[in-house]
């Protein structure tokens, strides 16, 4: 067993574990050490060849690799240590790390630590998509690293089933490296991922988006040769009758991405069961002290940007170990109509507090408001509403209220 | 034209059993599998039961085997490093009207001479997550794993220099005086004895050398696969009172060697036997008829379905039983075949080999080999070694300190290991079978990049060449873009 002891461990070196370090020094911590699993840094920057990184952050367009490079060289210079091929396999309440690499096993006593491990895709069976089961099918973020990364060309005539970014991305890209993309099928009545994406994959590319429709079967008993869709009724359930076959040989899985929190919750940290994140306070600390969480192992961001500010404010709070009097005076934020989920889940101190949060379901101009105990305490007009977009609010809560111990409903109406 | 001694039609676990069996001795031996690994068939897609021999009636050759195999298992897992569990298992009846069914088949079991049969009542079962009338304990039925079993046997039978060829299928067979000539995919043999042990195309290979005399009705069983997390649900498995048709088992709840829970499998006689598909209503079907038993099965614990079929002998008008038949055929001299080998087959497949064997030495002499090496003793996995344990290999191999599966925690020393073995079988699957890494919550979305890197530049596979399961199962279309080699 390697012992070392740090001050701020940060497990995962995608946008946010970057930042979070970058951030961590900037504040004045001593050692500060990033844990990664893969061979580089980034996460999954280096694979998103796309520009539209940096925009809101910067005032520059990048591609994923620019942007990775911008953080990999803040963090050079700043002496953070780099841990790569390195896998965390524990972490517990006294904040020590077990982790292995070709080196052994090492034992990392952390101050504290900040968890940015990222997320992973929803597979074919969170659909619960019946059929034969052939080579073909993809998520599309794995299909975006064989592309990107390995130069290995996953298919010709493509059907892409979900409407997230990532499967808006691939089908552009698939169409650049010049397979057939036959269509996106989303099973809502709107597309999940942002709607610059669906203008600027989908419609500048005449590739049609089936909204209201699912894939009801797969077919092929060695390679995927043929999928069913068919339209679904409220309740999501096919329509007998609207089947339509499409001979393909891939599809490609946008289902959504899961928060990766298996070390979190071998910790005992509280997870959200909507977001799928640790529940944290204003400060983005976990329920366990001195552990902190950002990026998209907290909630899943659609940009780069926000997720990186975030990740800096952890990153600060890592570093200045801004522990707050935990569970004796915090309040709950609750998400009420027309809300999905509110991060922070908490807050401990009056003052301002940022909310991330999303909407229920798209709509027009509408009004988010923060109530406590049937009064208003914050109100806001809101042009549109979709829940592919992130809102992002600062509202300020007095002292009282926190003491008064009263939960904080936001609602979004129209 | 090479020449065997005998000529093993099928890779699964009954030709992998008969093949280890017979590299005992000073024969040459072949296995033909048209698969790109053991395993690939019915082998692979059931319950992983080893059952005790409560369900077959008394003087069975299904009961007779069960009960045989039952008691070999423990000592062909020693010798073969497979792991097996005893976990037992409750028939459970809703109601006193279900507890007759019960005295039933504790009677059938005694006769068939299982041990240790017990009827509880309801508040004596040991599951805290069901809750029945009354049960019965059954506590010689065990799990395993049913791949590695196979490939167990397989691999260590290919340690004792039994041919394994891949991706060879039997095309024709033709009856000569000396012998047969076997025609396959990868090129023409020639054996006295044929086995065969083709499963689901028994009957397809019969009939190149005869009309067979017997149909085969392939019956689909759909399974769900619950994530790891929720392991703890129950220790045993968990049988219903069998239904009346089908000469089936009904859904029943699995736990698995690997702590995944198992559910079904249904039964559903389809026209055609490569029809594996799962089925959006049976998916259903299974979870709702498992809530019944343990109600707190979550709705989103579902990782994987497959379905696996069961090769019968009996059409479902004539109830779905009948018997195994394993015989040399009378107009055919030298052709000894196993014909609806379904459950409990898994757990009869060491018996069964036994008696092939015998039937092998009515017309061949059987020597023993002096060198006959049993496999290497179980290792465990890098994720249940002790952090002295891993920090030893990793000093020895830097290879067991990268994890390429993080859901599973493999590293690439295991996924090398198991793209190293003696069989040749190199699929996406041959891996995860071995190592498991691709089989945990992400099904493969991290570690595949991993292991496709791992066969292209440690195995110089050709991208083409990289498959998911089957011969033909493709994972790319070559390269996006060629290099250039100046």
């Amino acid at each position: 067993m390697i012992n070392q002891d740090v001050d701020v461990a940060v497990i995962g070196s995608g946008p946010a574990g970057l930042a979070a370090a970058v951030s961590a020094k900037q504040h004045g911590t001593g050692r500060v050490v990033i844990l990664d699993r893969n061979s580089w840094l980034g996460g999954i920057l280096p694979q998103c060849i796309h520009d539209g990184f940096g925009v809101e952050e910067t005032g520059e367009s990048m591609t994923g690799p620019e942007y990775a490079e911008k953080y990999i060289a803040m963090a050079e210079q700043q002496n953070i240590e780099v841990m790569n091929e390195t896998m965390v396999l524990q972490f517990d309440r006294k904040r020590e790390i077990i982790a292995v690499n070709k080196k052994g096993i090492y034992k990392i006593k952390a101050k504290s630590i900040v968890l940015a491990m990222g997320c992973r895709e929803k597979t074919r069976w969170s659909a619960m998509i019946p059929g034969d089961r052939p080579s073909g099918i993809f998520t599309a973020g794995v299909a975006q690293a064989f592309i990107n990364l390995y130069n290995l060309m996953p298919g010709k005539n493509v059907v892409i089933l979900g409407s997230g970014d990532v499967g808006l991305i691939m089908a552009r890209r698939l169409k650049f490296e010049g397979a057939n993309v036959l269509g996106v099928v989303e099973i809502l009545p709107y597309a999940s991922g942002l709607p610059r994406n669906v203008v600027q994959c989908l419609d500048d590319y005449d590739i049609p988006l089936f909204l209201n429709h699912t894939v009801t079967s797969i077919e092929g008993r060695n390679r995927l040769e043929q999928i069913t869709i068919a339209q679904v009724d409220k309740n999501m359930n096919p329509v007998l009758g609207t089947e339509k076959q499409i001979k393909c040989d891939t599809l490609l899985l946008s289902l959504g991405l899961i928060p990766e929190n298996e070390l979190s919750k071998n910790a005992d940290i509280e997870i959200d069961e909507i977001t799928g994140g640790p529940v944290v306070d204003q400060n983005l600390e976990t329920t366990l002290k001195g552990v902190f969480a950002c990026g998209n192992c907290l909630q899943v961001y659609d940009i780069v940007d926000m997720l990186a500010l975030d990740a800096k404010r952890a990153g600060k709070n890592a570093a200045k170990l801004t522990t707050t009097k935990k569970r004796k005076t915090g309040i709950q934020f609750v998400p009420g109509a027309g809300v999905r989920y509110v991060v922070p889940q908490k807050v401990t101190e009056g003052g301002t507090t940022q909310l991330t949060l999303r909407a229920e379901k798209p709509g027009e101009v509408s009004t988010l408001r923060v109530i406590v105990n049937d009064k208003e305490l914050f109100k806001k007009k809101l042009p549109w509403v979709n829940p592919a977009n992130m809102i992002k609010v600062d509202v300020d809560i007095p002292s009282e209220v926190i003491k008064s111990g009263q939960s904080l409903e936001v609602t979004i109406n129209d | 034209m090479k020449n065997f001694h005998v000529a093993i039609i099928g890779g699964g676990v009954i030709g992998s059993s008969i093949a280890w069996e017979l590299s005992k001795y000073k024969l040459d031996v072949v296995v033909f599998e048209k698969g790109s690994d053991v395993a690939s068939e019915t082998s692979k897609a059931n319950s992983g039961v080893i059952h005790s021999g409560i369900n077959s009636p008394p003087s069975s050759l299904k009961a007779r085997y069960c009960v045989e195999g039952n008691k070999i298992l423990q000592s062909l897992a020693n010798e073969l490093g497979f792991p097996l569990q005893w976990v037992g298992k409750y028939v459970i009846a809703k109601n006193e009207e279900e507890t007759k069914e019960l005295e039933r088949l504790k009677k059938v079991g005694i006769d068939n001479g299982v041990p240790g049969l017990e009827i509880k009542n309801g508040t004596e079962v040991t599951e805290p997550n069901v809750s029945c009338f009354a049960a019965l304990w059954v506590p010689t039925a065990g799990i395993v794993s049913p791949y590695k079993f196979t490939m167990a046997l397989a691999e260590n039978a290919a340690e004792n220099n039994v041919k394994f060829l891949l991706e060879a299928k039997v095309t024709n067979l033709k009856k000569q005086k000396d012998g047969f000539i076997i025609k396959t995919s990868k090129g023409d043999f020639q054996s006295p004895l044929i086995v065969n042990a083709a499963g689901l195309n028994c009957r397809e290979i019969v009939s190149m050398v005869e009309e067979p005399d017997f149909q085969v009705y392939p019956c689909r069983g759909e399974y769900l696969v619950l994530d790891k997390k929720h392991s703890s649900l129950l220790n045993s498995m968990i049988y219903p009172v069998p239904p009346k048709e089908l000469g089936v088992l009904g859904i029943h709840i699995t736990p698995t060697i690997e702590g995944n829970i198992l559910l079904g499998p249904s039964a559903e006689f389809i026209d055609n036997a490569e029809n594996k598909k799962t089925t959006r209503e049976m998916m259903k079907n299974l979870l709702n008829e498992a809530k019944e038993i343990i109600p707190a099965i979550p709705d989103k614990a579902v990782i994987n379905a497959y379905s696996g079929i069961r090769c019968k002998l009996a059409s479902p008008e004539d109830g779905g039983w009948a018997d195994y038949r394993i015989e040399e055929s009378k107009q055919t001299s030298g052709l000894i075949s196993l014909l609806g080998i379904e459950s409990p087959g898994l757990t009869g497949a060491p018996a069964i080999a036994k008696e092939v064997a015998r039937m092998i030495s009515q017309s061949i002499e059987l020597k023993s080999k002096d060198n006959f090496k049993f496999a290497r003793t179980k290792r465990k996995r890098f994720s249940e070694m002790s952090a002295k344990e891993q920090s030893d290999l990793i000093k020895k191999d830097e290879r067991w300190g990268r994890i390429v599966c993080r859901c599973e925690q493999i590293t690439e020393r295991e996924v090398i290991d198991a793209l190293s073995n003696p069989l040749g079988a190199k699929t996406l699957s041959s891996v995860k079978y071995r190592c498991r890494a691709g089989m945990g919550r992400c099904q493969g979305g991290f570690c595949t990049q991993h292991i496709v890197r791992i066969m292209e530049e440690q195995f110089n596979m050709d991208v083409k060449n990289i498959k998911l399961r089957s011969p033909d199962s493709n994972l790319f279309y070559g390269r996006t873009r060629e290099v250039r080699d100046d």
